[in-house]
């Protein structure tokens, strides 16, 4: 039903290639799920874990050649410990990003984040980026909770950029502490166009690649 | 430690705001979006656990002194250029990225090409692209918006340059 609501937005206006998920293959089979959350499908384990899986496998060898097994425990174990302090969070951020999915309404999401949205649009998903509380385990389920529900590239673009960028996360836990406040804000200040600029220019290669056949 | 556990205490806050509006929609909604999240955060699992633990093994052969290296004060736009592929290169967490940065700092690197670097590094890091963004969001989407993301590290470090030093 709400997948329904997502593909007929736009004052009913009919998208051939809908902007969200446009390349989220739809799984038949996974449409049961779908009637309850209009959720991303979830994907099979691909080239891209097999070549960082390879590239980690390399990288042990060479550590081991060099250091000896202490020095691969050693990293073992603090990566782990590492792994352990996230995962609470991984968890946060996939129930924020399934709850956002379910409580933003799509019509109004798709207005004032979607194609159509303009310099506003670019404006509220960047403020949204900067405010957005955690780290990567919450940004991207986020954002593409947004996707799903009607937000553009272009606005989600600004989104991620934005909490990459200007977000006060990992500013104040890494960024601050190792490279020093004045270099931090510094940076901070130059990058506050950026997301703005990232999402116009998202937008606007978005619609000639995959939409000309559209009127705007 | 304290920003770990502000950051902790926003994130679950909101969790907990949200949890609570989805409830007044109804048990069953809530409940499904409750399982809902807790699917993808079982699917993501192995994914986060190969990325983070094996990030600090592709950090620790990769010497720091190949990307602090060229990324001087005289290396202007060159350096800038170095910058941003040394940024898109460098694997690891926020620590690895931001301690290159501060580094490269120490040993003269210019304003510019550290801030071209960090703000590379923020928006296109390989690793963090294929093992944070792709597993949560449509490919189509992370590729598209790394190529667009392309020419902000020059503009920011053309802005750097432009207003000077902190």
């Amino acid at each position: 039903m709400p997948r329904c609501a997502a593909g007929t937005k736009q004052d009913g206006t009919f998208h051939p290639d809908p902007i969200h998920l446009a390349d989220s293959p739809k799984d038949p089979a996974d449409d049961s799920t779908d009637a309850e959350a209009p959720r991303k499908q979830r994907k099979p384990i691909g080239w891209s874990m097999i070549f960082i899986a390879v590239l980690v496998a390399v990288s042990v060898i060479l550590v081991w050649r060099r250091d000896g097994m202490h020095g691969v425990t050693e990293i073992l174990f603090g990566d782990l410990a590492l792994f352990g302090g996230i995962l609470p969070r991984v968890l946060a951020g996939c129930l924020l990003g399934a709850f956002i999915t379910e409580i933003l309404p799509h019509e109004k999401v798709s207005r004032s984040l979607g194609p159509k949205s303009g310099l506003k649009g670019l404006l509220i998903a960047t403020a949204f980026g900067a405010i957005l509380p955690g780290g990567p385990f919450t940004a991207y389920p986020v954002a593409a909770a947004l996707l799903t529900v009607g937000a553009d590239f272009g606005a989600t673009i600004a989104m991620v950029v934005s909490w990459t960028l200007i977000g006060y996360g990992r500013a104040v836990a890494w960024e601050l502490p190792i490279l020093g406040t004045d270099f931090t804000l510094w940076r901070i200040a130059i990058s506050v166009p950026i997301p703005i600029l990232a999402g116009a220019l998202g937008r606007m290669v978005y619609v000639r690649l995959y939409r000309r056949g559209e009127t705007e | 430690m304290s920003a770990a556990l502000f950051i902790d205490i926003t994130l679950w806050g909101s969790v907990a705001v949200l949890a609570f509006l989805v409830w007044k929609r109804g048990r069953v909604v809530a409940l499904a979006s409750a399982r809902e999240g807790a699917m993808d955060f079982i699917n993501i699992v192995p994914r986060i656990a190969l990325g983070v633990i094996g990030s600090g093994f592709i950090a620790a052969i990769i010497p720091p002194e190949i990307i602090t290296g060229w990324l001087g004060p005289d290396s202007g736009w060159l350096g800038v250029l170095t910058a941003t592929i040394a940024g898109g290169l460098t694997p690891g967490g926020p620590v690895v990225g931001f301690s290159i940065g501060a580094v490269a700092l120490k040993v003269g690197g210019g304003t510019p090409q550290v801030i071209a670097y960090v703000v590379a590094w923020a928006l296109f890091a390989f690793q963090r692209l294929i093992l944070w963004e792709i597993p949560f969001m449509p490919a189509k989407f992370v590729w598209f918006r790394a190529a667009v993301s392309l020419p902000f590290p020059f503009l920011a470090a053309a802005l750097s340059m432009a207003i000077g030093k902190p």
